[in-house]
């Protein structure tokens, strides 16, 4: 009926101890989800297990706490970084598809939930056709990063799997965000999203499904976007800048 | 015109009124992300300083965003009431902080300076107060409201039960709602935020509520959050709408984000209206805001957050709401990082809000990448308490499934009337009585079978 947390029981105004303590660790997960570093040297193990090349990248943000203050610098490529994909685009003309793990604002997102999905897209893709881009993991990454990252590589479809802002509920839930002709300075309008894909949630396999089929429209139409037909969700930035909007539904 | 103190041989220079006021601003990430703020405590104290100073009447002469441009500072300048204004006319920012803390400035007395204030002056004037001062003035001044019943009396506390769900399944709003109601929560109103959208949904939440409402026959009032389009079709479409809600934010370019404009807000006001659903001359429209929500909107044109929070207020005082809260925490760490600026934001917030004649109620509230948790809610609600807030929201142990942020719990609305002697409001306290859930003295006691039953067949609303 509702996964609220209805019929507590109480104590004076206290909730009962176990009912207390229960939700401090969620909060404690979800924290450590956010504060913690992503770990992309097993990420990126697990890609090299599955014959992907991998190649890291880190936005203009320093830290965690410089990253949760300033979205802006989350959005933008270091200059090292920068450096690094061009290198990469010298050697190949242009991909159709560039596949780009990021933490976002929830790591264990990335490192519970990741690596499966990205094997269930790569394995659809390639059975159509696509050629791929090596996977990019960035840290410190705003889901706009997608657009230097896919501009750079001279990608046709930019693909960010990244960590969602974690709930009480569940603090490894990682979105899809798929941008047609990534360039930056692309409006959040342009992307469609794909959510809440976890254990518990969208399985890996379901979400890929979802993915891979955006991916085929955005091939044939050229677009992405709230004008792209069938998108599977609406665009629903969370925990970004959009907040106070996303409030309240129109 | 440009403003300047001197500070031990260190002179200070603010290039305009925005640049004075923001820099004047206590410390928090969103003035930092927009690149306004002060560059330390020793400039933003200079800038407390020549804030201090400033004649009142400068705030008439210096628009912060200019009326040309703007419809939110037509608003403002239209409301503006010289002879309200009279009595304080002659008065800096310091001495403005110093008439409000004295005992004499009672609750009449500020009562009648309502529409001499402008949105800036209020700000201005919150900006070199402590929480403390934050506190007492507003404790001062009692905004009261009416729909079914009667919000805002001094030394009570009414509640929003907030029974959202994530796909907005009717039985699980109803538990949601039912579980608050049996902790005595919902006389501020029984609110969904809808996760879905559309005037089908709207229809089926608001009669979905006004059904639990008669059934229970509850003196209370309810709402579906959605747009105001959806709500004016909700009306024409004959659906039980109580209140219309709106959020709400401090320029025209912020609102137009929003979807709407000053003369939408007044045709989904007569909309409401239209309905007769209140006790004669109530209070139909309500207002979320939050600081930050311009900034997010790239249309805060150089003004710092509190600021143009507080104009937002000047949009909602436009409309005779029965309720108006910040959701202070919910915006995130960029704009307010940790416990601290959270706590300092909802008590400016409640106290500009009450100044400027709003029904002010705070959303007491955090996200999970702010570094804040339920503690930093204990401290707020506690305080805002004191302050005499008109309202807060509750959810069930605090975690709202839908909006995945957390708020307070109805145990804390429990808290408030035991520990801090805060009822709610008296119609609603004697249909607590009533029904069985509260004693003589307003403790909880029972879950009557009536609620109860209503819980465990919850799937017979709606149907």
């Amino acid at each position: 009926m509702t996964e609220a947390r209805v019929r507590l029981g109480r104590f004076g105004a206290g909730m009962p101890t176990k009912a207390s303590l229960a939700f401090l660790l969620d909060h404690a997960r979800a924290r450590e989800a956010v504060w913690s570093p992503m770990n992309g040297i097993e990420v990126q193990r697990q890609l090299t297990e599955l014959g992907l090349d991998v190649l890291f990248v880190e936005s203009l943000a320093e830290d965690r706490g410089q990253y949760v203050r300033r979205p802006d610098l989350g959005r933008r490529l270091s200059a090292a970084s920068a450096g690094r994909l061009e290198r990469v685009a010298e050697q190949r003309e242009g991909v159709d598809v560039v596949i780009t793990i990021a933490d976002g604002l929830s790591s264990s997102a990335v490192d519970i939930n990741a690596v499966a999905v990205v094997k269930a897209i790569v394995h659809r893709l390639r059975g159509l056709g696509f050629s791929l881009a090596p996977i990019i993991l960035a840290s410190q990454a705003r889901v706009a990063l997608s657009d230097p990252i896919g501009q750079a590589l001279g990608a046709g479809i930019s693909i960010m799997l990244i960590g969602e802002r974690p709930g009480l509920s569940a603090a490894d839930s990682l979105g899809a965000y798929l941008t047609c002709s990534p360039q930056t300075g692309n409006l959040d309008s342009r992307r469609n999203c794909v959510s809440n894909i976890r254990e518990g949630g969208l399985s890996a396999e379901l979400a890929a499904e979802s993915i891979v089929g955006l991916v085929a429209d955005m091939k044939k139409t050229g677009i992405s976007g709230i004008g792209l037909k069938d998108a599977m969700t609406k665009l629903q930035v969370r925990g970004e800048v959009t907040a106070i909007a996303f409030r309240q539904r129109e | 015109m440009s403003y300047a103190t001197t500070i031990e041989q260190t002179v200070f220079r603010f290039a305009d009124l925005k640049d004075l006021l923001a820099k004047a601003t206590p410390e928090r990430s969103g003035d930092q992300l927009a690149g306004i703020a002060a560059s330390g405590p020793v400039e933003r104290l200079a800038a407390q300083m020549a804030l201090a100073d400033l004649p009142l009447k400068t705030f008439l002469q210096e628009e912060v965003i200019s009326s040309d441009e703007d419809e939110v500072s037509r608003l403002i300048a239209e409301q503006h009431d010289p002879m309200a204004f009279a009595s304080i006319s002659s008065l800096t920012v310091g001495e403005f902080r110093e008439w409000l803390l004295k005992p004499e400035t009672d609750q009449r007395v500020l009562e009648a300076v309502t529409y001499g204030l402008t949105p800036e002056m209020v700000a201005a004037v919150s900006k070199i107060m402590r929480l403390q001062d934050l506190v007492s003035v507003a404790a001062k001044r009692e905004v009261v409201t009416r729909f079914r019943n009667t919000i805002g009396l001094r030394g009570r506390l009414s509640t929003r039960n907030q029974p959202n769900h994530p796909t907005d399944d009717s039985r699980g709003i109803a538990a949601s709602a039912i579980d608050g109601l049996l902790m005595g929560s919902g006389d501020a109103v029984i609110g969904v935020n809808p996760a879905t959208d559309g005037l089908g949904d709207y229809i089926r939440i608001v009669s979905l509520l006004d059904e639990l409402r008669e059934r229970l026959a509850i003196p209370t009032q309810t709402c579906c959050l959605g747009h105001v389009t959806t709500a004016i079709k909700a009306v024409q479409a004959g659906a039980p709408v109580d209140l219309i809600f709106q959020s709400v934010a401090g320029s025209q370019k912020a609102n137009t984000g929003f979807g709407i404009d000053l003369a939408l807000l007044k045709e989904a006001q007569e909309a409401g209206r239209s309905l007769n659903r209140s006790m004669p001359g109530g209070n139909v429209t309500y207002f979320e805001t939050g600081q930050g929500a311009a900034l997010s909107a790239d249309a805060h044109f150089g003004v710092d957050q509190q600021t143009m929070e507080v104009r937002a207020y000047a949009v909602a005082r436009e409309f005779d709401p029965l309720l108006v809260n910040t959701v202070v925490g919910f915006i995130g760490p960029e704009y307010l990082f940790n416990g601290k600026q959270i706590i300092r934001a909802g008590l400016e917030d409640h106290f500009c809000g009450k100044l400027l004649g709003l029904p002010m109620g705070v959303d007491v509230c955090y996200t999970n990448h702010a570094d804040a948790d339920q503690e930093d809610m204990d401290a707020l609600l506690t305080l805002l308490c004191a302050a005499n807030v008109n309202f807060v929201i509750t959810v069930p142990g605090a975690d709202d499934i839908m909006l995945n942020y957390q708020s307070l719990s109805h145990h804390d609305a429990i808290y408030c009337r035991e520990t801090l002697n805060r009822p709610p409001a008296p119609e609603f306290e004697r249909w607590l009585q009533e029904i069985g859930l509260t004693d003589a003295d307003g403790a909880l006691v029972g879950a009557p079978a009536l609620l109860t039953g209503l819980l465990a067949n919850s799937n017979l609303l709606g149907a």
